[in-house]
């Protein structure tokens, strides 16, 4: 046991902290740490920024633009990035489509994609869920028919995020309905958003943003090309997808960050002439959260640096639950701190409501997501429940 | 950076494990244990000795082993698998640290050496009826009186105060906090045992003008005091990793036989979610107590680490312990059953040298210092 960084791994993360707070510019950065929704603009020049400096995809196979880093770097790296507040490269681009094209697809399909993927050339969307399969998404009921040298689709997806600036999109559909096992039929199809007989629909979250969307399908032709892997194994490709999903979903940086931003209003806000800080009640409840971050961080590490046989480690299954309910906790507390400011979510000119506090109401009302994609916090529990308990 | 034991620390887990495993088979051994005086089995703890673990982070020149705090983390989560109750971190921990790091050359050599042997058994008598959780005392008061000292005042409770063949006492003196060695056979020494709530004994312990010598030079030992307690919270924080692994895995097997409405308990979605929270506590807590021995061991702020430790193992203990019994059901509140004795000692645990609250309000005390907590950096990083 042991726990300093080495000297190369603290001259890592001394990197990656320059870079991120020096090469990645400075409005997108000040935009992510105020909360305000950002540009489309915004992604693509923050992870062609990173892409340039082969940033973007250091867990993609060397020859694609990896690296080659041990799951520990790939930890520095993530969360020096959050705590810069530069935004993510895209996930569906390089946690998702990405890695699945780099392992399942075949040359011509590499070579056609992974290059503009990474560098958000193209910019991918994710057709997995529908409004009858959400948690149990082997349920999916969009179809894909053969005919001629074209898949013919018809269905809708839902909870497409971005998928208003998406170029194109990976999508699981049934192809096989007679399959003995529901998992057995699917198959993943990618094809461009503007081909004809898609249509996309905007959905209002209760933050009043526009981050999701239904997507519709009628007789849509793909190209028989454009089926990534074999037929019928789409599920594996989902799992393998989802698997890296889960892969720094516990945002420790991100959460810490916001704890550090919600220390410093607390200093502003004043109570009776005090600052709200010096309230017994309220700095307990930040030692508290920053303390459940701290053995959060700490369980990441435990696992990143874990130097096992390539098995997953069990505690890893704890962080995608317990970093969803830390990254609420923080917003709840950013939004308890701004209290009755934290109505003025929708304040544009004319308003005294400092930027971070009309952003509070919203950002806590679409953190709601937070416990519910990427495998619901419910569906952590089985998992623990069934894989690590035996129960 | 890294979380893993090496290969001599596996085999020192090993190896404590078969031999706790051994004295405390099952519940029933330790609940014979407990029922007699002095609420531990001599012989066990002769068995620790022989293994070397009661000299186990002690210099070699003072009669010890020269580990450090996670081979001493190892054996304390060993001993809460079992809740083997030998007085393994009153002694050598708090009391044979307070020697260690306090006393003289000579002081050290005979106590520790007798420590290690298993011949003695110290503990630091520290508590009093009227305060908590402080490193200073204020209710036994220590008085020159020619070359010696002599103490007055009253310590409780005190950790197998009534057995300890020597106290380690603090004792108010000249505006701060001074350590002092109370021989067992004392003159004006009254020592009135009783068994608490987990099985172990604490005692009453009365000082009237008691003869004492002064461990090490003299002084203000507050900060001493401040470390070795902090050094014991992380200790007692892997005991109680090592409790609540048990309660929790009991819990699950237990989950899997039991019937009812037909079908095993682990049926229920109701129960099982439960017990994957219970495992969420179990291993985020078991993160924190790794990490503060970690933080011992590189020399960093072993207080500010302790006081981590201690706010996250005491909810998850509270956590675990509470739904250890609950999922199982009656049975849970039986004397017959392990799994209640297991929240009692958690329970013991947290009181012993400070609760969650108690440490929620030290890190709330100092939360606006700084603005992100990096666990590898300063101040813990040494």
């Amino acid at each position: 046991m042991r726990l300093q960084l080495s000297p190369e791994l603290e001259a890592f993360r001394e990197e990656m902290r320059t870079f991120f707070t020096t090469q990645v510019p400075q409005e997108i950065r000040d935009h992510v740490a105020a909360h305000r929704e950002l540009e489309k603009d915004d992604y693509i020049r923050a992870q062609r920024a990173l892409n340039a400096a082969g940033l973007a995809v250091p867990h993609w196979p060397v020859e694609w633009g990896g690296k080659d880093w041990t799951p520990l770097q790939r930890h520095i790296w993530r969360e020096e990035m959050q705590l810069a507040c530069v935004p993510e490269p895209l996930a569906f681009n390089t946690s998702m489509i990405g890695p699945v094209l780099a392992a399942f697809g075949n040359q011509e399909q590499k070579e056609r994609f992974l290059a503009k993927t990474a560098n958000l050339d193209i910019w991918w969307c994710q057709g997995f869920s529908e409004p009858d399969a959400g948690s149990d998404l082997a349920s999916l009921r969009t179809t894909a028919v053969r005919d001629g040298d074209d898949w013919v689709v018809n269905g809708q997806k839902t909870w497409t995020t971005l998928g208003q600036y998406a170029d194109w999109i990976f999508c699981l559909v049934r192809t096989d309905p007679g399959a003995e096992k529901k998992q057995r039929g699917i198959s993943m199809l990618v094809f461009p958003m503007d081909s004809p007989g898609v249509t996309l629909r905007p959905i209002e979250l209760i933050d009043g943003g526009f981050e999701v969307n239904e997507v519709f399908f009628e007789d849509v032709r793909v190209p028989a090309e454009n089926l990534i892997g074999e037929e019928n194994r789409g599920w594996d490709y989902a799992k393998f997808l989802l698997g890296n999903e889960r892969v720094g979903i516990a945002r420790v940086g991100a959460s810490k960050r916001m704890l550090a931003q919600a220390k410093q209003h607390a200093q502003e806000i004043t109570v009776d002439g005090r600052p709200l800080a010096d309230d017994p009640f309220m700095a307990r409840r930040i030692a508290e959260i920053e303390n459940e971050l701290v053995a959060l961080e700490l369980t990441a590490l435990r696992v990143v640096a874990n130097s096992a046989d390539g098995k997953p480690h069990p505690a890893s299954s704890v962080l995608k639950l317990r970093g969803s309910e830390l990254q609420q906790a923080a917003t709840e507390l950013m939004l308890d701190i701004a209290g009755p400011l934290s109505l003025a979510s929708f304040a544009d000119g004319g308003s005294d409501v400092p930027d971070w506090a009309r952003a509070a109401t919203p950002h806590y009302l679409n953190y709601r997501k937070v416990s519910i994609y990427g495998g619901s916090n419910e569906v952590q529990r089985t998992i623990i429940a069934g894989s690590i308990l035996g129960l | 950076m890294n979380f893993d034991y090496d290969s001599e620390q596996n085999d020192l887990r090993e190896a404590v494990r078969g031999l706790l495993a051994r004295a405390y088979s099952d519940s029933e051994q330790r609940r014979g244990v407990v029922k007699a005086d002095p609420g531990f089995d001599e012989k066990t703890w002769s068995r620790l000795a022989e293994m070397g673990l009661l000299g186990l982070p002690f210099a070699e020149d003072d009669g010890g082993m020269g580990a450090g705090p996670v081979e001493v983390a190892i054996v304390a989560e060993e001993i809460g698998r079992v809740l083997a109750p030998e007085p393994f971190i009153e002694t050598v921990v708090l009391a044979g640290g307070l020697v260690s790091a306090v006393g003289t050359a000579e002081q050290r050599a005979e106590i520790l050496g007798g420590i290690s042997e298993g011949s003695t058994i110290a503990v630091f008598a520290h508590a009093e009826p009227r305060t908590r959780w402080a490193a200073t005392a204020r209710e036994v008061t220590a008085t020159q009186s020619g070359d010696g000292w002599t103490l007055t005042g009253v310590k409780e409770p005190v950790p197998s105060g009534a057995r300890a063949d020597l106290l380690v006492v603090s004792a108010a003196v000249d505006g701060g906090t001074g350590l002092y060695l109370v021989q067992g056979d004392a003159a004006g020494l009254t020592r009135t045992a009783y068994r608490t709530h987990d099985g172990t004994r604490a005692a009453n312990v009365r000082f009237d003008g008691t003869p004492a010598q002064q461990l090490g030079e003299g002084g203000d030992q507050t900060a001493a005091i401040e470390r070795a307690l902090a050094e014991a919270r992380i200790a007692y924080g892997h005991e109680a990793i090592g409790a609540m692994d048990t309660a929790l895995r009991t819990t699950a097997d237990y989950l899997k036989t039991r019937k009812q409405f037909g079908v095993t308990l682990n049926k229920f979605q109701a129960l099982t979610f439960r017990a994957a929270d219970m495992y969420v506590s179990l291993e985020l807590a078991r993160s924190v107590a790794l990490w503060a021995s970690m933080v011992q061991d590189a020399g960093g702020d072993v207080v500010a680490a302790a006081d981590r430790a201690r706010l996250q193992v005491s909810r998850a203990g509270r956590h675990i312990g509470e739904e250890a019994i609950q999922l199982h059901g009656g049975i849970g509140v039986t004397a017959e059953y392990s799994v209640g004795h297991y929240t009692s000692r958690l329970i013991a645990i947290d009181h012993l040298l400070g609760d969650g609250d108690w440490a929620a309000a030290r890190l709330a005390a100092k939360v606006a210092d700084y603005e992100t907590v990096d666990p590898l950096g300063a101040p813990y990083a040494g």
